[in-house]
């Protein structure tokens, strides 16, 4: 057995070497010398290793640096509990909002065509290219202590900073464009020959757009919500203008984390830590998955 | 064209999803980004440029801009090594590093800014070996420079990778073919293909950067006029009720992010009308 094994591995391995070069000769056009090609490997392998694996690594090891006792104890914490309560419904608020909005948004903007597509577009965007403090300040400013909203806010009795609106606002005015720019594109492609068809046979516009565009765009959809959810609960610099960290009360988990850091609590802090970064690992997982699956999606299509 | 436009009409409900569009857009978007404009027109000139002319704004504006630009260009070159890696070579867990690249975009930034700090502290895995070399990266500019080009990884990576796979290989075949040496055909045939996506790669990763926060904090130290970055002094002077001071250098850096997204829009028009290299 095992001296066929070997047999075959060196009759092949000539060959397998011999073909190897011819199809190097075809492709040395196209390819760098074996020296070069190495130490780019290496150097994308080592600035990936330092910058991105071992901070994902040191998050875990420092979590469970104590024995996992330590660590389900620092998750028991009732801080800890109230912190992810928090997140959770923050999130559920301002995926809910957006995700409503993405879909309306998507329908007009991908089915339509009107001026100023671009610029409409481009102003969705902007949440993406503003400064997560400048994110919470605008907050800060509408309906703080100086605030435009103060006294009218006052007279109604209505708490929106250092509570919970402020820091559902403030993260969904971070994670605005996720839905929506999933789902443009997505539509763009998919043009409007099937609704027409849908229309002219006499189905209503909401019948068309739960029976025919949603089947289409499902995928779609769940990237768009995936990468908004994952964003609204690690969401820091906005939540953090805005949230007063009333213990208890106004922290979500990334401010826990902080928090804990702060009291040299480096287990607890590690150990919140580790839940947000096993979000993060589970959302680039599903979003891997998703991204083939509405590749291929595309190539059935077309 | 006007036969198109007329079926397109046939659709309904255009009036009332653009008009919700529009009005949730203005409610969240538009309307508080335009309150800390109003807000920055009730400061005179003289105020505003005495709040950015002081050496603590100063200076924290050269922290944010000078460190988001050396790192957004340090991701600009570890950024196409990595995607030159993952497009053109084989090797094993290509396909995992592929993945791991989206890991900054997806790590809450008080993740990353803890576990950054840990693994360059003086005790830690990495800050260990870096002080016994003398070199101090916790608590320095140095520890903001590695924070930001930690979250400016996936944009150059993630806006090139695309225009380098779609490369049409026979242009690089004709290069060879003609008797440019390799490098003369990455440098002249490729690299001028590949420009608008690094340039806009390298605007992107500086953008995000500048405006940084969670990432940076825990790791910069946070002294003062040597490392404190602009998105903490806004946080500082709120905390103060200094609200002016916080609206004036915030209106700063939004004006900066406009400027970018322009340029970056720009850029992408540019590459769409040269001439497509098929």
């Amino acid at each position: 057995m095992t001296m066929q094994i070997a047999d075959s591995v060196s009759l092949s391995s000539p060959e397998a070497k011999a073909r190897a070069h011819a199809a190097a000769a075809r492709n040395n056009l196209r390819t760098e010398p074996r020296a070069v090609r190495v130490t780019i490997i290496s150097l994308a392998i080592a600035f990936l290793t330092v910058f991105v694996v071992m901070p994902l690594v040191l998050v875990f090891a420092q979590a469970f640096s104590k024995g996992i006792m330590a660590y389900i104890t620092a998750l028991a914490e009732p801080e800890a509990l109230a912190a992810i309560k928090l997140t959770l419904l923050v999130a559920a608020i301002s995926v809910t909002l957006n995700l409503v909005f993405g879909l309306v948004a998507a329908w007009a903007i991908a089915k339509f065509d009107f001026p100023g597509k671009t610029f409409l577009i481009t102003l969705i965007d902007l949440p993406f290219s503003v400064s997560p403090v400048i994110s919470g300040l605008v907050f800060v400013l509408l309906f703080g202590a100086q605030g435009y909203f103060r006294s009218w806010l006052r007279d109604h009795d209505i708490q929106i900073l250092f509570a919970v609106p402020g820091i559902a606002l403030a993260t969904t005015f971070v994670t605005f464009p996720f839905v929506a720019r999933a789902l443009i594109p997505l539509m763009q492609e998919q043009g409007t020959q099937e609704e027409e068809a849908a229309i002219s046979l006499g189905a209503s516009g909401l019948q068309t757009f739960f029976r025919v565009t949603l089947p289409n765009i499902k995928w779609g959809v769940l990237y768009g919500v995936l990468l908004c959810n994952a964003r609204a609960m690690g969401e820091f610099g906005a939540v953090s203008v805005v949230s007063g960290h009333i213990r208890g009360e106004t922290n979500t988990m990334p401010l826990l984390v902080e928090i804990l850091y702060d009291e040299y609590q480096f287990v607890a802090a590690f150990a919140i830590a580790s839940l947000l970064a096993m979000l993060a690992l589970i959302t680039l997982v599903a979003k891997t998955v998703l991204e083939r699956r509405l590749d291929g999606g595309e190539d059935r299509d077309h | 064209m006007s036969a198109i436009a007329a079926r397109r009409r046939t659709l309904p409900g255009f009036g009332l999803t653009m008009g919700l569009t529009l009005t949730w857009l203005s409610v969240i978007i538009l309307i508080p980004l335009g309150g800390l404009f109003l807000r920055s027109t009730e400061l005179s000139p003289e105020q505003f440029w005495a709040i950015l002319s002081s050496r603590r704004t100063l200076n924290a504006l050269r922290v944010s801009f000078g460190l988001a630009f050396a790192a957004a260009c340090v991701n600009l070159v570890m950024g196409s090594i990595i995607v030159w890696a993952l497009v053109r070579y084989r090797f094993p867990g290509r396909r995992i590093f592929d993945a791991i690249v989206d890991v900054p975009f997806a790590l809450p930034t008080a993740v990353a800014g803890v576990a950054l700090t840990a693994l360059f502290a003086e005790k830690g895995w990495l800050g260990a070996p870096l002080a016994a070399l003398g070199i101090k990266v916790a608590f320095t500019p140095l520890g903001i420079f590695v924070a930001m080009i930690f979250i400016g990884i996936p944009f150059v990576v993630r806006t090139v990778q695309p225009v380098l796979q779609d490369l049409d290989p026979e242009i690089e075949e004709a290069a060879g073919s003609l008797g440019a040496s390799r490098w003369q055909t990455i440098t002249r045939v490729i690299l001028p293909s590949l420009a608008p996506a690094l340039l806009t790669g390298l605007a992107l990763a500086f953008a995000r950067a500048v405006g940084e926060y969670g990432s940076v904090i825990f790791i910069a130290g946070n002294l003062p006029n040597v490392s404190e970055i602009a998105p903490l002094l806004i946080v500082i002077r709120l905390s103060e009720f200094r609200y002016a001071d916080a609206t004036a250098i915030a209106v700063v850096m939004l004006v900066v992010s406009f400027v970018i997204i322009f340029a970056v829009n720009r850029l992408q028009r540019w590459a769409q009308n040269r001439v497509p290299v098929h």
